[in-house]
């Protein structure tokens, strides 16, 4: 029995390689890259008007600490730079509607927000962390990605991407 | 015996196959929301938690470190 076994190792190496390349490999967001298209991906929520601004778009949940902790620095970040060419974008993957609701409720964010409920934007842009936030230019190719929130780190290295992408020439 | 040699072969291999499928499954980071459920809390039932705290000490001779930081999206 052994003897057969040993003479069948290959075959089971050779298989679990093979299952090894049919592990998924999803989409991450890479700089240079274009932001998907949201456009018949089901958010709900009123879509802000993108054309010809830096766009920074913020993907959290209601469940998400850190989304918490960054909404005050995001707020702060949209009263600063909205008037100079930037529109903030929160899009939320609850799936749970009151969840959702109430969070908005308690942060009151002054900038737009919609829900991802079938979560098919947010796996189209393979979001690596919650919060994940990126910034993208004028042509809608993303600029920065930001993973988690690091409190003041992430928020000045957010501003800083924002000031790289405002001074842009295109 | 070729043909059992073959079948052998075969079953071995579709087993690795299957049993390479069932760990490409990924949560992903937008699906944690589950994670951070009240019901994922270990120390969620006071009583339960007292009673295994109770057993513990009773025959460990043992008491504490058994507390962790809860549920959560593993977010940072």
């Amino acid at each position: 029995m052994l003897s057969r076994l040993k003479s069948f190792h290959p075959f089971l190496l050779a298989g679990l390689v093979l299952a090894g390349c049919a592990c998924p490999v999803l989409a991450q967001p890479g700089v240079g890259e274009s932001l998907p298209a949201w456009a018949g991906r089901g958010l709900e929520g009123a879509l802000p008007e993108t054309g010809g601004r830096v766009l920074l778009v913020d993907f959290w949940a209601s469940w998400c600490a850190p989304c918490a902790e960054s909404f005050p620095d995001l707020a702060g970040i949209h009263r600063d730079f909205s008037p100079r060419g930037v529109t903030l974008m929160a899009i939320s993957v609850d799936k749970e509607p009151r969840a959702y609701a109430a969070f908005l409720k308690k942060f009151a964010p002054p900038f737009a927000t919609v829900r991802d409920a079938r979560q098919e934007y947010v796996a189209a842009v393979g979001v690596p962390a919650m919060p994940t936030t990126l910034v993208v230019g004028r042509d809608g190719k993303i600029r920065a990605v930001f993973p988690g929130y690091h409190g003041e780190k992430t928020g000045t290295a957010l501003r800083a991407a924002l000031e790289a992408a405002l001074a842009e020439k295109i | 015996m070729k043909t059992s040699r073959l079948l052998f072969t075969g079953l071995a291999l579709a087993a690795a196959l299957l049993g390479g499928g069932c760990a490409t499954q990924t949560v992903q980071a937008w699906q944690r929301g589950s994670l951070t459920d009240y019901t994922m809390r270990p120390d969620r039932d006071p009583l339960a938690t007292a009673m295994a705290e109770h057993t513990w000490f009773s025959r460990e001779a043992s008491a504490g470190g058994r507390g962790v930081g809860g549920s959560g999206c593993g977010c940072n």
